[in-house]
């Protein structure tokens, strides 16, 4: 039977008596690199990592745009204020484009972002973390969004189609946003004294924060190994976080700024640089909640939210008079 | 960022129009992070990227364009009263876009089909700020005519940011464009888009003796000293330092 | 749905003209009119697109994954529909 609505996704349930015979295949598609597709079925468990991951890669997008937001009336010219304004809407956008992968899995953003304003899914720690100094904005461009690009490369292979195809759209807007905070820090190290000591500042600051978004050591992950067989993922923390290292290390020296690790060095045996002891005791502080900003980012969110109630009702209800929610239009 | 024109440009009227575009290009990025659904964070964005793309070509004109936003004082300022005016809600922000992207449209349509010095900006500006105008026509007619809640505040909104419209018609000097013949087609389009939002029309005074000249002889309003406090302090903490 | 859900708009860009619309992703809008400039906003914000249409989620029917077979696998034999499928004599030009 042709079912309506692109969206609309198979269950265990439907799929009956034949589920076996469906794992097989499933499981034979994934082991072929081949994409799984919204309407195809999949297991339960594999369906709710997708929308626990999505959402959460979402709601970080959003929640991201108001450490750096906070910024934007401040900027100090007005070439780097345009950047900072389009960085920030391409947050939104990622943001959209992440939730509607999410929806794709017959889970609409709204009941998503429900769950975010109850505190019931996560979004990423470090937006928990001050922007306290203009430098603070390069340092996310550089560290926070340079980890993020090393971590979601690997996800525009991912195994679920609008997941990989929404991360190949984001990691093409992403490069920009890395440069211009690499720009900025260079401007910042290469200026006034004053200028140098904020950089060097928001570097010291954002460094361990940016590392530990790697998420926990592989030892200690809790999704890790099923994600990695099911193709979500495709390289360990560990792995993508001595890759991060690796490749910021020279970034530094170019910009002449330091990194706060007196561990840091270049491992010839290993090939790698190696680098000191995480603190994930904060980790675990700043993800339960305790962080500097935990409940300053959630109460603007849901403000943000709830004071916009009464335009997404408006709309919605002229809609509802002028009959006009269906229909295709062009332009 | 534009050739040096031949004869020079004139001072007054680029500072008119490129201090009206920082300012509200200011005020829309107010809204990052706040906006009522994440589809209007893109779009406010989008009409903010517009203005101060418009406003550092304006400024750029008639000097340092960073000098120029960050080192004039509250009276040196000749954007209008209307765009400098706080966010407010939602409908007061639409209130705001509906008056003043109704007032470039016209203007800018004048510019771009005449010969002088603005005329290469207006051209390309008039497709940004016609986009922007119907962004504000289409949300003026959704929270108008959409629940009894946002047809009160559409309606205090529109009635609450009259007052500053009288001055938009004010000759401004160096500006080749007969403003107060713009005043008909203004009201008739605002009117037409208000009361199709199912709102009455102000109909309260556009411009009174308290606002002394207004905000194009440099004259404005408290919230503005607090708003260039915050945009200019990063800057001006670090005199002569390059970003 | 609640009275503040939008409904999900499903969003076809085209690159450039002589090209065919081709599905970008989707959002939310209350309406048609709003659908349009969203999608605007979101997916032409860097210049991708010369034209785009916006489709109700709802209103698509698609194919579904259980007439996978039936609907797809009786194209594949039949090789003689595909130009490869004839042998042409070396130096014959224009075919």
């Amino acid at each position: 039977m042709a079912t309506a609505a692109a969206h609309q996704t198979y269950g265990a349930e439907e799929a009956g008596a034949g589920t076996a015979a469906y794992e097989r295949a499933f499981d034979a598609a994934v082991a072929a690199d081949e994409r799984i597709e919204p309407r195809d079925w999949m297991p339960d468990a594999y369906r709710a990592t997708l929308v626990r991951q999505m959402a959460q890669h979402a709601h970080s997008e959003i929640i991201g745009m108001q450490p750096e937001a906070n910024w934007i009336t401040r900027a100090p010219s007005l070439r780097r204020k345009a950047i900072l304004m389009a960085k920030v809407q391409d947050e939104a956008g990622h943001g959209l484009y992440l939730y509607s992968a999410a929806e794709t899995l017959g889970t609409s953003r709204e009941e998503l972002l429900d769950k975010l304003h109850a505190g019931r899914q996560k979004y990423s720690s470090i937006f928990n973390y001050p922007t306290l100094t203009w430098a603070d904005v390069g340092a996310i461009g550089w560290l926070v969004d340079g980890a993020a690009i090393t971590n979601q490369v690997p996800l525009c292979r991912c195994s679920y189609g609008p997941y990989a195809r929404a991360m190949v759209r984001i990691c093409k807007e992403e490069s920009f946003h890395q440069r211009q905070g690499y720009e900025l820090l260079l401007a910042l190290s290469r200026g006034t004294p004053e200028q140098h000591a904020m950089a060097q500042d928001a570097v010291d600051r954002w460094w361990w924060p940016s590392l530990m978004m790697f998420g926990p050591p592989d030892d200690e992950s809790a999704h890790s190994a099923q994600s990695m067989t099911w193709k979500i993922k495709r390289h360990s923390n560990d792995e993508l976080r001595q890759r991060f290292v690796d490749i910021c290390v020279p970034q530094a020296e170019s910009l002449g700024l330091a990194l706060p690790d007196p561990d840091l060095k270049w491992n010839e045996e290993r090939q790698h640089y190696d680098f000191g002891p995480i603190d994930w005791s904060e980790f675990k502080e700043v993800l339960k909640g305790n962080g500097p900003c935990n409940e300053q980012r959630l109460t603007q969110r849901r403000r943000a939210h709830e004071e916009g109630a009464w335009v997404r009702e408006a709309a919605a209800a002229y809609a509802a008079k002028h009959n006009d929610t269906t229909g295709a239009m062009q332009a | 960022m534009t050739a040096a024109p031949a004869t020079p440009v004139p001072t007054t009227a680029a500072l008119a129009l490129g201090d009206d575009a920082l300012v509200l290009s200011h005020r829309l990025g107010e809204w990052a992070g706040h906006a009522p659904v994440l589809e209007e964070e893109v779009a406010l964005a989008n009409i903010a990227l517009d203005l101060l793309g418009q406003a550092r070509v304006l400024l750029s004109m008639v000097g340092d364009e960073d000098e120029l936003a960050y080192l004039r004082e509250e009276r040196s300022f000749r954007n209008l009263q209307l765009v400098e005016q706080p966010n407010g809600d939602f409908a007061h922000t639409i209130a705001r876009q509906l008056y003043f992207s109704t007032y470039q449209h016209l203007l800018y349509t004048e510019l771009a089909a005449g010969d002088g010095q603005f005329a290469g900006l207006a051209a390309k500006a008039v497709k940004e700020v016609a986009y922007h105008r119907d962004h504000a026509e289409q949300w003026t007619l959704r929270l108008g005519d959409g629940t009894d809640a946002s047809r009160e505040r559409m309606q205090r909104a529109t009635a609450a940011l009259w007052r500053f419209t009288g001055e938009m018609f004010q000759p401004v000097e160096g500006l080749d464009v007969d403003l107060s013949a713009l005043e008909a087609a203004w009201l008739e389009a605002v009117g037409g888009v208000l009361r199709r939002a199912t709102l009455t029309v102000p109909e309260g005074p556009r411009s009174g003796a308290w606002t002394a000249g207004a905000g194009r002889q440099g004259v404005h309003t408290e919230s503005f000293g607090r708003m260039l406090a915050e945009m200019q302090h990063l800057h001006r903490s670090h005199p002569g330092a390059s970003w | 749905m609640t009275n503040t859900d939008w409904p999900l708009w499903e969003v076809f860009v085209r690159s450039r003209r002589g090209l065919a619309h081709t599905h970008a992703g989707s959002l939310h809008a209350p309406d048609a009119e709003f659908a349009l400039r969203n999608a605007r906003d979101l997916y032409t914000r860097r210049g991708e697109g010369v034209s785009i249409w916006v489709v109700p989620s709802a209103a698509i029917t698609a194919s579904s994954p259980d007439e996978k077979d039936p609907f797809f696998e009786p194209a594949a034999d039949k090789p003689y529909r595909h130009p490869t499928f004839y042998e042409i004599p070396e130096g014959v030009k224009h075919l």
